[in-house]
């Protein structure tokens, strides 16, 4: 089996020349920051939402046990059913458990990263479910059988000329390619399911402890057809999307849509707070509410780290990261792409596989200046890289920056290493941007600048 | 690799009166191994640099990289250590240095000439963690005869990033042509940075893909007469 880091360098260098996936990500991009930017001026302050947000997050994280234990008595108050999951395996057991218990044959599901993390729709079509998901996004890469691109733009990396292909070869129905057409293919074929769906499978944006509520932003309504249609609901969720108070909404729910899609607000903002009451006209029958642990109280443990649990999955650090465009979502292989997910990746799933997500940054900090809760994204990138090289030094690198430490402390010897790299530069240039050019990785693509015949030290003391 | 720009800058500071130590610390500033996690390694070098620097007033670096090694990481290389209070001390006396022209010396005119339209590369340390935008720019709209036009992608990072160029050269190097294809549409003659590691990184593609542009460090512009 390939590793993680050696299928992430083919990908990477399969998919950064591809000039087709480029234009693509840069069409889809093309008008984000503008508009973001222009939709951020509508906060009378924007630092300071970012300061609040991180502050309320920060709060709620090294507060969690008691806003979680908030949470679920006033869900349950209500007659939802809440169950805790430490790891992912448990969280499907659960799921399938409901399932069982109530005969289910059909799931549809609306957008839930959490979901992608446990790995929930191949399991349940492995144990003979139907799943559907309801997000046109999701639906698109579901029919491909792909992963999401992107953690609100699912189908980023298609053009409409793609869908139309994709619903031809996996619906055998032909629309043409304009968007409006593409959608009322894929609400006549979601409509009957949710008609026969048994359950319904949600994430949360949200989940506000003082009234125990979940909060679900989204823009198609698709989520709230989840919610209402089948009999039974099911809300998977991380325990690190608590917020403290109601009104805390009402910075996060704009602050999520502007820095996701330049919106002032998505379409349709809905709380969930328990089962169809006695005196109510719809809504599930059964409310199931699974919290989601699997190594999220390992990062709560990394002082270092902890404000990542802040995430509101806004996908704003993937929009303006270089690597995330360049290379696109599939390379990372990760349920979480981009800066974040190269963050907390090592943390859910180990730091040995997962470092190399760390070291193919140039931390150029677009991220951390982007966040909206201001997590240090970049910085933590390098105190990975750090605990990976203690956990699992590489002995080229350590000897290497060993040996290097003496050369740049004592200058006769830097001096003797200029000398001797000028005439390694002469000998290089015979195999410049050849395989065996030492310099290769670089050449390959890139001229070097040639050594200067005297440097700025020498100049410096002839001058003297 | 760029003696033009440490001469650049002393012709500058003499020009303007001051005058100029170089100092005897080591050639590097251990960016390379703290950058690769290697941060025992990277404070044998660090160390050496805390000593041979602390008794200057000022510290000027003609590069917003090496700059936020010194001024932003040593600090977290150095937290709880002995050395903690030193890097503390170093970092308030460092500056990049454009900005230490613009906002220290109150300095925005040097009288140069350079008679091309340029384009300018925010070097992303100098940009994001030493907030230097303006104090460039500043500089360059004296600058006689030069031209500045902005290009779209003048925040956008041109893929050097140190020891990542060589380790993920096709991510570096896809990199590299936004930022050159975003130059060239400004139609300038010249890229102009406060980092001769990001122009090596842009010339070196430029120059390989056979592209139209030269690149230039901001302060061989300001020492031209
Ligand atoms: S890390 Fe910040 S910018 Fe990235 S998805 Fe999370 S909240 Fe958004």
């Amino acid at each position: 089996m390939t590793s993680p880091a050696s299928q992430f360098t083919t990908d990477a260098g399969r998919v950064a020349p591809d000039l087709r996936h480029r234009g693509i990500i840069q069409a889809a991009m093309g008008k984000y920051e503008t508009v973001r930017d222009q939709r951020k001026k509508w906060f009378q302050d924007w630092e300071g939402a970012r300061n609040l947000a991180a502050r309320t997050k920060f709060e709620a994280v090294n507060h969690l046990d008691r806003y979680l234990e908030e949470f679920v008595s006033k869900l349950e108050a209500r007659g939802t059913k809440v169950h805790w999951a430490s790891t992912s395996a448990q969280a499907r057991e659960i799921i399938f458990s409901i399932l069982r218990e109530k005969d289910a044959k059909v799931v549809v599901k609306s957008k839930a990263m959490t979901s992608e993390e446990i790995h929930l729709n191949a399991a349940m079509a492995e144990a003979g479910y139907e799943v559907v998901e309801s997000d046109l996004g999701e639906f698109i890469v579901q029919l491909r059988e792909e992963a999401p691109y992107h953690l609100v733009f699912p189908a980023m990396h298609l053009t409409r000329g793609d869908i139309k292909e994709t619903f031809e070869d996996k619906l055998h129905i032909t629309s043409s390619d304009n968007p409006e057409d593409l959608t009322m293919v894929a609400r006549r074929v979601l409509r009957e399911k949710y008609l026969q769906a048994d359950v319904g499978i949600t994430g949360a944006n949200f989940a506000v402890a003082e009234t125990g509520m979940i909060s679900i932003t989204e823009n198609e309504g698709n989520a709230r057809l989840t919610a209402a249609l089948p009999k039974t609901m099911i809300t998977l969720v991380g325990i690190e999307k608590v917020l403290p108070r109601i009104t805390d909404l009402a910075l996060f729910l704009p602050m999520l849509a502007v820095m996701g899609t330049g919106q002032a607000l998505t379409c349709y903002n809905t709380m969930y707070g328990g089962p169809r009451q006695a005196d109510e006209a719809d809504g599930p029958e059964e409310f199931h509410v699974v919290l989601l642990d699997n190594h999220r109280t390992s990062l709560l443990a990394d002082a270092e780290q902890r404000d990542a649990l802040g995430c509101i999955r806004c996908g704003a650090c993937l929009n303006v990261c270089p690597i995330f465009k360049n290379i696109g979502g599939h390379t990372y292989s990760t349920t979480y792409g981009g800066p974040i997910g190269s963050v907390i990746t090592p943390h859910l799933r180990g730091l040995t596989q997962w470092k190399h997500l760390s070291d193919a940054s140039s931390l150029c900090g677009a991220c951390t200046e982007t966040c909206p809760v201001k997590i240090d994204l970049h910085h933590h990138l390098l105190q990975n890289r750090r605990n990976g090289a203690k956990l699992k030094p590489s002995l080229f690198q350590k000897t290497a920056f060993k040996l290097f430490a003496p050369v740049a402390n004592v200058r006769v010897l830097w001096s003797l290493t200029t000398q001797l790299s000028r005439i390694g530069m002469k000998v290089r240039g015979l195999v410049n941007g050849s395989i065996i050019d030492p310099a290769h990785a670089w050449t390959k693509t890139r001229e070097l600048p040639p050594i200067a015949p005297q440097s700025f030290r020498e100049w410096w003391k002839e001058r003297q | 690799m760029y003696p033009k720009v440490g001469i650049s800058l002393v012709t500058i500071f003499e020009k303007l009166g001051h005058q100029v130590v170089i100092a005897d610390a080591p050639a590097c500033c251990g960016q390379p191994a703290f950058n690769s996690g290697y941060w025992d390694e990277a404070r044998l070098v660090a160390v050496k640099v805390l000593e041979h620097l602390k008794d200057a007033e000022v510290i000027v670096i003609p590069s917003g990289s090496c700059g936020a090694m010194l001024k932003v990481f040593y600090q977290e290389l150095f937290t709880g250590t002995e050395h903690e209070a030193a890097a503390a001390e170093l970092a308030s006396k460092v500056h990049e240095f454009s900005s230490f022209l613009v906002n220290q010396l109150g300095v925005t005119d040097l009288g140069a000439e350079f008679p091309h339209t340029v384009t300018f590369h925010d070097g992303c340390h100098g940009l994001r963690e030493l907030g230097n935008k303006l104090p460039p720019r500043q500089l360059l709209a004296n600058v006689r005869g030069l031209e500045l036009v902005e290009m779209d992608a003048a925040e956008t990072c041109c893929g050097f990033g140190g020891t990542f160029s060589a380790k993920f050269p096709a991510i570096s190097t896809a990199m590299a042509e936004v930022k050159c294809a975003s130059a060239l549409d400004t139609k300038t003659e010249y890229i102009v940075s406060c980092d001769s590691s990001c122009l090596m990184q842009i010339q070196g593609l430029a120059s390989r893909q056979g592209q139209p542009l030269k690149t230039i460090h901001l302060a061989e512009i300001l020492a031209r007469a």
